[in-house]
């Protein structure tokens, strides 16, 4: 069963919409004994970065979540909000602390000319590293993004794929048994359906 | 690298899809549930929905339309279908006046909406709605009509009010709101493939610096080509030119690619 943590940030019925019609059992919810009998975990979201924080705190989910990801390694997907909360700070409206599970810090994209804020549409991603969770990626797979932030992480082997936009940013991280996608997989169509897929057999 | 959007626009009214002509008339032309499966065939880009119906609506269906309608359904209905199996960005407007309005609408799966009157009338309902959804949910369509004078005036309530707002103005204030993006249409050029507005289009594009969707006029795929390159819009949208041809939306883009524009294919 696919649980959908449900903290008030953003279209979550778009991700729960996309895991079912793969086929799976899918709960979108915060309360704990859903948590605790989930085989996968996914943070969506869309967002301010404190906002995300504060609901997550005030929901108790942290130390749940904690427990069942970092602990018992259960196989966790964070997407684009969702992806930037596990860093150690975000500096969206103030500095604040982040979930801190791959450490890093999330940034405003620099501003260039010609560049237009937030970064919207579909883009490439150039793949950095061979992993299941981007198995069978076509060369030329796109992805929808919507971001103004991106995930800078401290260590550069935590990046699977990158994306460029004036800089060349995070597009999708790994850690251990936590996955992040800044774009929205369960809005690019079937690129986006193949991360999932590959996230319930990673 | 980011690509030029094509975004297929479906208007509904009543629950049908019709076909618009300079915001004045409408004629039925599909059903928005058996429309899908060509839109996932198509893999578009995105898909924009903008519910037309009024309070004071008329029946304009057309015997002649041969449509087969099946039952009566609500915006939020479609909205739920939609969304359960078009896995890209949707985004639906019309008749938006209050949060709750945005909120069922998020709820059923739509990732943006529009907003127009509501903006015009309480500019700082943008502001408000950015706040709770964020700024990638609200795009705010702006409708540009040349007004008795030959200037171009911002127009609401389908072409019926003049708000005697500058579109230039304007866009630079709803940006300044928190408005995601912008859908930038010509009332006079809608419905009448005679090619975008690419005046007003630069105007808007250089004042701005949030993306702004160019809607209004394609009448043949290369329209879309000329309106990139003249213009630098981040997306291109239509609706009629979609509902005629089957592989329109694939030629569109074939075209685009031709014309060296950086498509998704």
């Amino acid at each position: 069963m696919v649980v959908i943590i449900d903290y008030q940030m953003g279209n979550k019925q778009s991700v729960s919409n996309a895991f079912a019609s793969l086929g799976c059992a899918v709960v979108t919810s915060h309360q704990p004994e859903d948590i605790k009998q989930a085989t996968h975990l996914v943070l969506p979201g869309v967002g301010a970065f404190g906002d995300g924080m504060k609901n997550l705190t005030q929901l108790g989910l942290i130390p749940i979540l904690a427990e069942e990801v970092l602990g018992k390694k259960k196989p966790f997907l964070g997407v684009c909000l969702g992806m930037q909360l596990l860093a150690t700070k975000g500096t969206e409206y103030g500095q604040h602390q982040g979930l801190n599970w791959i450490p890093g810090v999330v940034d405003l994209i620099p501003s260039q000319a010609e560049l237009r804020i937030p970064h919207v549409g579909w883009n490439n991603v150039a793949i950095k590293r061979k992993h299941p969770l981007v198995n069978d990626l076509g060369e030329e797979a796109t992805f929808y993004f919507v971001h103004s932030y991106h995930f800078q992480p401290e260590s550069p082997e935590d990046i699977v794929a990158t994306c460029k936009y004036g800089i060349e940013f995070a597009a999708i991280l790994q850690k251990d048994n936590i996955f992040a996608t800044q774009f929205h997989p369960e809005k690019s169509h079937k690129d986006g359906m193949l991360i999932l897929k590959n996230f319930l057999h990673a | 690298m980011l690509k030029i959007r094509l975004i297929p626009i479906l208007l509904l009214k009543n629950g049908l899809i019709v076909r618009s002509e300079s915001f004045k008339f409408h004629q039925i032309i599909g059903d928005p549930i058996t429309q899908l499966s060509r839109y996932n065939r198509w893999s578009v880009d995105e898909l924009i929905y903008i519910d037309i119906s009024s309070d004071d609506h008329y029946d304009v269906r057309r015997e002649d339309a041969k449509i087969e309608t099946s039952e009566k359904r609500s915006l939020l209905d479609i909205i739920e279908v939609v969304s359960k199996s078009c896995f890209v960005p949707l985004t639906f407007g019309g008749r938006i006046r209050t949060l709750n309005d945005i909120r069922s609408r998020v709820a059923r799966g739509a990732d943006k909406v529009t907003l127009n009157y509501q903006a015009i009338m309480d500019p700082g309902f943008i502001t408000q709605a950015a706040k709770v959804f964020g700024n990638q949910c609200i795009v705010v369509s702006i409708d540009v009509l040349k007004n008795v004078h030959g200037q171009y005036e911002v127009f609401t309530s389908g072409r019926q009010k003049a708000t005697g707002l500058d579109p230039v103005q304007w866009a630079k204030e709803v940006a300044r709101l928190g408005a995601g993006e912008i859908l930038l249409n010509s009332i006079d050029r809608d419905g009448t493939a005679a090619g975008f507005d690419s005046d007003l289009i630069r105007s808007v594009v250089t004042a701005t610096s949030i993306p702004v969707i160019a809607c209004g006029g394609a009448g043949k795929f290369k329209d879309f080509v000329t309106i990139v390159q003249e213009a630098k819009p981040s997306a291109v949208a239509a609706a009629n030119l979609f509902h005629f041809t089957e592989l329109s939306y694939r030629h569109a883009k074939k075209e685009m690619l031709k014309g060296g524009l950086n498509v998704r294919s």
